[in-house]
């Protein structure tokens, strides 16, 4: 059937068809009362329309987040009125803060019930609208086809995030006559600002003319597609670059120019030398709080110059001196050309004398211990040794995080999964189904602390349906043990309510049939985690680590980055 | 640096029910207080205008503006300064109409206000007045100890003085 002729179908039909001309072939969700008509017309599509049966509604947000995250397509999640939208609502916070692509539908109660507290109904579009980019309720069958264009549009286009349209349950009955075009513009919404050329010339002399340039990039370079170039921007220029947590990937892990994380547990070297560098280029990239401390002792000695697609978020934070708005990959096109071949020898050797104090003081110490107990960074060693660098890491949010960010190996993009903005506990184990299903010819693995595995636990049974061949890494210290170190370092110590009482994870994992095992000593953990990675089938692996171990280097909250601490 | 001042913002957006949640949402994120708001339909057809005023830093203005700008049913956003802009309120006044009748200094204040009378009935008359803050709320204070019953004044409601170029911008989306 061609998409032009109109045809008289339902609603319900018309949103699945909407999907298909979107390029969607897999959704997630989890079915209820008001979007029973949309499940009745995806039993009649399944050959052409996967979906993915969640436990939970937002396990399907977070497995949506990952398929997009981990593919570069827009993740879609569905679900019932009520509870099965407001479950969703964490998912779609999480996706709006790290401008992933989603869109959600939510069925609706019959239109003639709206505002009459009738069951499960609830203000779905209230509520979602300070954490989407749009959002839409649907009363007529008619709006469908359009809407859902536009839904997509947005989504994908200039800086991605998530769209939520709610769907009442007779729009879904209702019959119209089904035409879908795609949207290719919105008079209100500029999703690209203009390329201005003066900027990109201003910004190539600074940078030409810089003695101590750092780059900074952040996911905005992997959003645009624009590695490659990014990879040329640096390699002309010389420049060492260090990364945000949502930039990890972009560019080898090995690359010679790439010097690390910045921020609250970044590397050493990018953080101090964020205040000494004499410009910063900043390229996709927000200055959140957790990159730049104190904003009032951030890089005030330097010139920055920030390439940024979202026009908000120039000055939001820190003041640009020139400001190259526009999609990272268009902008860094035309800078190439005008970028002097430069090295910086004796600059970028003071990045390399850093890492060798960090290197002394930290790594070593969590990469080789002396100590009896395994720590988080060996595990990750671990799974270098056997990934080479080439899987999908999904990590969730804590101690665990920030270590596997640290130390994971990465040779590809879109490698790094994770919830930065938001810090969505519960966030790894459904983004890395997704994942999985984005990117099912690569390995994927969750690497996720004792707390959040426990808060979207129930995801295995999905894992376990769908046979989705995810390795599952849990890094357990019986604590919670991010909200344990702070409470250690500026509470004395008083551990409120941090100390967990875990049940057996292995046998959880065996109860839903997946394979399991656990290691505690360090003769076992390479060969775990060589069986982990070598099974074509899901698997768990419980690492039982250190309890009470602390994560370094660390700039406490406020401080300045040059503050940072390594022990 | 960091001194308040009174902004006009002008939104012309496309009629959409979500967007004055979204607009709200954007200054009780940042604890900001709107002084008065309005919405109508603007000078180009299926095209509002939400004016709003508040009290805000420099700074902080400028930044507020990209992030209503940044929704998507925001056309564009504008602010300005009171000397840039032509602005008025409206204020109506509900008054015993014996306090007309049996207190002749009244009469004066109506006069001197250059009020217009809405309405008399035997039991009250309205009043309205437009003009600045200043002038309604003088007239109100004149008119309390004559028994005001009801008092109700409107959001600003302004146009600015340099052009706002709307049509233009739309026109350059039709044309791609």
């Amino acid at each position: 059937m061609k998409n032009n002729k109109p045809i008289k179908i339902s609603g319900a039909e018309a949103v699945i068809r909407s999907l298909l001309a979107e390029g969607v072939d897999l959704i997630y969700g989890y079915p209820g009362g008001a979007i029973m008509p949309i499940y009745d017309e995806l039993y009649k599509f399944q050959d052409s329309l996967q979906h993915i049966l969640t436990r939970h509604e937002q396990g399907a947000a977070h497995a949506a987040q990952g398929f997009a995250r981990a593919s570069g397509r827009v993740g879609v999640a569905i679900a019932t009125s009520g509870p099965g939208a407001t479950n969703l609502v964490t998912g779609i916070a999480d996706a709006q803060i790290d401008s992933t692509p989603m869109v959600c539908i939510t069925g609706q109660v019959a239109s003639h019930l709206l505002g009459s507290d009738a069951f499960q109904e609830t203000d779905i579009i209230g509520i979602s609208t300070p954490v989407t980019k749009w959002n839409y309720q649907i009363t007529k069958a008619s709006e469908i086809p359009y809407i859902l264009a536009k839904a997509f549009y947005i989504a994908k286009s200039g800086r991605p995030g998530p769209v939520l349209i709610d769907i009442t349950k007779d729009a879904q009955f209702e019959k119209i006559n089904f035409k879908y075009e795609h949207c290719i513009g919105i008079r209100s919404y500029k999703p690209v600002p203009d390329l201005d050329i003066d900027s990109i010339k201003d910004a190539a002399e600074i940078i030409n003319n810089a003695k101590k340039p750092m780059i900074v990039w952040g996911q905005g370079v992997i959003l645009g597609k624009a590695e490659e170039l990014f990879k040329q921007f640096i390699e002309t220029s010389g420049i060492p670059a260090v990364w945000t947590i949502l930039g990890l990937s972009a560019i080898p892990t090995s690359h010679p120019l790439n010097k690390g994380m910045v921020g609250m547990h970044g590397n050493y070297g990018p953080n101090i030398l964020t205040n000494e560098c004499d410009v910063l280029v900043a390229v996709g990239m927000r200055f959140d709080d957790r990159v730049t401390g104190d904003l009032e002792n951030y890089a005030k000695q330097a010139k920055v110059i920030h390439f940024e697609i979202d026009p908000a978020e120039i000055n939001k934070n820190v003041y640009a001196d020139v400001a190259v708005l526009g999609d990272c990959r268009d902008s860094l096109e035309k800078i190439i050309p005008m970028i002097k071949k430069g090295s910086h020898v004796s600059w970028i050797n003071r990045f390399d004398s850093l890492m060798e104090i960090e290197n002394e003081k930290v790594i070593k110490k969590d990469m080789f211990p002396k100590k009896e107990g395994l720590t988080m960074a060996e595990s990750i060693k671990a799974i270098n040794k056997y990934t080479k660098g080439d899987a999908i890491i999904v990590t969730d949010v804590g101690q665990h995080q920030m270590v596997t960010c640290r130390y994971a190996n990465f040779i590809k993009s879109k490698s790094n999964i994770t919830s930065g903005g938001l810090g969505t506990m519960g966030f790894a184990l459904p983004a890395a189904i997704g994942a999985k299903m984005g990117a099912p010819n690569r390995q994927v693995i969750a690497v996720i602390g004792d707390g959040g595995y426990q808060m979207t636990i129930q995801e295995l049974a999905t894992i376990f349906q769908n046979k989705t061949a995810v390795k599952i890494v849990v890094l357990n210290n019986d604590f919670l043990g991010m909200v344990r170190q702070w409470q250690q370092m500026f509470f004395d110590k008083r551990y409120a309510s941090t100390k967990m009482l875990n049940p057996d994870f292995v046998a959880i994992a065996k109860g839903y049939y997946l394979d399991a095992e656990r290691v505690s000593k360090r003769n076992e953990l390479d060969a775990a985690v060589s069986r982990m990675l070598s099974s074509d089938k899901p698997y768990f692996l419980e690492i039982c680590v250190e309890k009470e171990a602390n994560v370094f280097p660390m700039i406490p909250t406020g401080a300045s980055v040059s503050d940072i601490r390594l022990s | 640096m960091n001194t308040k001042e009174t902004y006009t913002i002008s939104i012309y957006s496309e009629n959409n029910i979500g967007l004055l949640n979204r607009i709200s949402a954007i200054f009780l994120k940042r604890h900001i207080n709107i002084e008065s708001f309005s919405t109508s339909l603007s000078e180009i057809e299926n095209v509002f205008r939400f004016i709003i005023v508040v009290n805000m830093d420099p700074d902080q203005i400028k930044k507020i503006i990209l992030q209503i700008e940044k929704q998507v049913d925001v056309i564009r956003a504008f602010y300005h300064t009171d000397d840039e802009t032509i602005f008025q309120e409206s204020a109506l006044y509900k008054v015993k109409s014996s306090s007309l009748f049996e207190e002749r200094h009244i009469q004066n204040v109506i006069k001197k206000s250059h009020a217009n009378i809405v309405t008399v009935s035997p039991e009250f008359f309205v009043i309205e007045k437009t003009g600045f803050r200043n002038e309604t709320e003088s007239l109100r204070r004149d008119l309390l100890e004559y028994g005001l019953l009801q008092f109700v004044r409107s959001g600003r409601i302004s146009v600015t003085k340099s052009k706002m170029k709307i049509s233009e911008i739309l026109n350059t989306f039709n044309k791609k």
